[in-house]
């Protein structure tokens, strides 16, 4: 080979001569990312595996300290791609919490609305892809239509079907169009139609339930000692969940329950899914019934852009626009944690500010880093075979393990 | 001698027309544009009607290689191997912003562009790209393919018609 | 609650201490951390183990400030630490031993910062590849230093 191989794996001198050591490459076609997993097998077993990250290490954090807060959301939006309002929306409380802005009702409850519904797109794509990676076409099939629904009505509010960028510090970019909201009961109607499809094909399938029943199990010690969070922590029985324990946004006001698992084995975590997508189809229906008018976005001079007939009139006007863009929005010093209930988990931003224009530190952190950490513990003991499922059900997403 | 010529042309528009409508990917998807992917190759937006339907994840049994999402230092060794490995013919499909020329990602770990390492034939420009672009691109790659020459006697090479 | 019984019985191991949007920070030094841990995790349940990373002062003497975070599900609530470590001595303490998922992100933020984690056998680079050097995240890294491992063509 002319280059040497990016990575080294411990496997390399401690595997036993007699057992074959195989390599599940970072290119492969499980569509969730580039993940490598060096296995060493006995026959079909999997005795030791070593899981490399980090093929899509873009350089987030050192490219946040080199732009302004405004032009860091698009980097936010690239993160968990699946989800990405999500990881726009604790960015900006965070820095709206270091500048100290609360923002409007109207914002909180469709910042809400907006988290629900990219974590059905989240988990249905999940769900989707890893059913694929066992054979069932179907279920990707069904689930790619109604996604595509979403990402279309997505994009009629926001301009972008996957990376969206739609918050602003302070608020949100724009506000509801006309008839947005009567398309997104259509599509929950569409959707759960749909869904009653996967559940009739997959609940009591003969197949899946044996390729998914008591593999990759975990107790809840084992899962909060290799710190799994989300969806994996919750199908092991613990019902921890940062909307119930720690509410942030319009999650006091809303009734909903958390599922819970038995097992911790990938059938649970297929099911905990499938519950979380019906609690967040009630949710949004909750939030568009409770969303109060009014602006949008906060009116602070610090951060919003003023209107743009006033920009084009006045020069306080002009001159705020212009430095708002220019130097960017100036956040006084200090460090700051928020934490959502990402639909992979917990997701944090740790913000340190020096006060000037931009970060001093961002760091993240992911849900699929540290679950990849712990992801051999699943794979050993269980047969080559089940690798593809359980990877399938971490819901790993490359953009937030490798940042 | 136009009897010949007239052979040639149409054997080479044969060639073209299995080849571009026997397309068999190989989607190297690393990123957000893997999203897209996956949505263009599903339902609303069909990639089957042109051919291109089936991925091979293996490199030795396709021939395009569709690059989707951005490429890492990291991952370049692994591109290069996967490019080496696949036969003849192989085009390549820069898929999204980062793998034409490595997006808005200007620092230490993200490759400029794929086109530094292997020989690209069609950039499909977007973060990511919508999925008509896609099958735009699809289409004009296939334009392409069917415009090559297959030349194997020595005047096709040294008098070319063009069709 | 669970933080005037942490500043109390605490008292010894840690410097300073103060609150970030309601959240308890302690600030202390690197040879008592491991001693706080432990006793974090054992008598007061902050059990899951969130995030170490460090954020780098090129104008401070020392020059490092490693950053834990940690959840505790009984109390609910979360608790910052912050260790300084100097430039030419960077070493803490590793918490491999009371934590599963120490292991990666050790990893990280070695390859990233260049912090030494002690008994962390395994400091492999996790998210940069063999043969890069340097430590990425460090103010003196200039960003758009490349470092290919496949020669470019043409």
């Amino acid at each position: 080979m002319e280059h040497p191989p990016p990575i080294r794996s411990f496997l390399d001198k401690t595997a036993d001569p007699d057992n074959v050591v195989i390599n599940i490459g970072p290119s492969h076609p499980a569509t969730h990312g580039t993940i490598q997993i060096v296995a060493e097998l006995d026959g079909e077993t999997v005795k030791r595996a070593d899981v490399h990250c980090g093929y899509l290490h873009r350089g987030f954090e050192k490219e946040s300290e080199n732009q302004t807060y405004h032009k860091v959301i698009p980097y936010t939006d690239r993160l968990n791609y699946c989800s990405a309002l999500n990881n726009n929306f604790v960015y900006a409380e965070a820095v709206e919490k270091l500048l100290g802005i609360t923002i409007t009702p109207r914002c909180r409850v469709l910042r809400t609305l907006l988290c629900e519904y990219n974590r059905i797109a989240d988990h249905i794509t999940c769900v989707a892809a890893s059913v694929m990676e066992m054979g069932g076409m179907t279920a990707f099939l069904y689930m790619m239509t109604v996604r595509d629904y979403i990402f279309e009505h997505l994009n009629h509010l926001t301009g972008a079907r996957l990376t969206y960028s739609y918050v602003r510090i302070g608020g949100l970019a724009r506000d509801l169009p006309d008839g947005w909201l009567a398309r997104l009961e259509e599509i929950l109607q569409f959707a759960e139609r749909y869904l009653e499809r996967i559940h009739g094909m997959l609940d009591r399938n003969r197949i899946f339930i044996d390729r998914t029943r008591n593999v990759a199990k975990m107790t809840t010690e084992h899962a909060l000692y290799w710190g799994f969070t989300g969806p994996t922590l919750r199908s092991t029985g613990l019902a921890m969940d940062l909307r119930k324990d720690a509410p942030y946004l319009a999650y006091p006001e809303l009734d909903f329950e958390v599922p819970v698992g038995i097992n911790g084995d990938n059938y649970d975590r297929y099911y905990v899914r499938m519950r979380e997508v019906d609690e967040s189809i009630s949710m949004v229906r909750q939030c568009v019934r409770m969303l109060p008018g009014g602006p949008v976005s906060v009116d602070d001079p610090r951060v919003t852009l003023p209107e743009k007939e006033r920009v084009y009139t006045e020069i306080e006007a002009l001159i705020t626009h212009f430095k708002l863009i220019m130097e960017g929005i100036r956040v006084p010093a200090g460090e700051v944690y928020v934490a959502h209930e990402a639909p992979n988990g917990e997701l944090g931003f740790y913000l340190v500010s020096d006060g000037s224009a931009r970060p001093y530190k961002l760091h993240v952190r992911s849900p699929s880093f540290v679950h990849m950490g712990g992801m051999h513990t699943l794979l050993e003991g269980y047969q080559v075979a089940d690798v593809v499922p359980t990877f399938g059900s971490m819901n790993m997403v490359g953009g937030e393990c490798d940042r | 001698m136009a009897m010949m010529e007239y052979m040639t042309t149409k054997k080479d528009e044969l060639v073209g027309w299995i080849r571009k409508f026997s397309l068999f990917p190989y989607p190297f998807v690393t990123a957000c544009c893997g999203m897209e992917f996956m949505a263009v190759s599903s339902t609303l937006y069909d990639t089957d009607r042109f051919g291109a339907a089936l991925p091979r994840f293996t490199p030795r049994q396709s021939d395009l290689l569709m690059v989707v999402g951005t490429v890492s230092h990291k991952e370049a060794p692994i591109l290069k191997r996967v490019y080496d490995q696949m036969c003849e013919p192989k085009w390549v499909m820069a898929f999204g912003a980062c793998a034409t020329s490595g997006g808005f990602y200007r620092n230490y770990a993200v490759l400029q562009g794929i086109d530094k390492i292997i020989p690209v034939d069609i950039y499909v420009p977007g973060c990511p790209p919508r999925p008509e672009s896609v099958i735009d691109a699809i289409m004009m790659l296939q334009d392409k393919i069917s415009r090559e020459r297959h030349p194997i006697f020595p005047f096709e090479e040294q008098q070319p018609v063009k069709t | 609650m669970v933080y005037e019984a942490v500043i109390r019985e605490l008292g010894g191991l840690y410097d300073r201490t103060w609150d970030s949007f309601g959240m308890l920070v302690l600030e202390l030094r690197a040879e008592n951390l491991f001693a706080l841990v432990s006793r974090l995790r054992d008598e007061f349940g902050f059990r899951l183990f969130l995030d170490v990373t460090a954020i780098d002062y090129p104008q401070r003497s020392p020059r490092f400030d490693v950053v834990y975070h940690f959840y505790s599900r009984d109390h609910n609530r979360r608790i910052r630490l912050k260790v300084p470590v100097p430039e030419d001595r960077p070493e803490v303490a590793s918490l491999v031993s009371l934590y599963g998922s120490a292991r990666f992100m050790e990893r990280e933020a070695h390859e990233m910062y260049g912090i030494e984690f002690t008994g962390n056998a395994d400091l492999r680079p996790i998210l940069l590849y063999e043969g890069f050097v340097g430590h990425p995240l460090r103010k003196d890294y200039p960003m758009e230093m490349e470092q290919p491992i496949v020669t470019y063509r043409k």
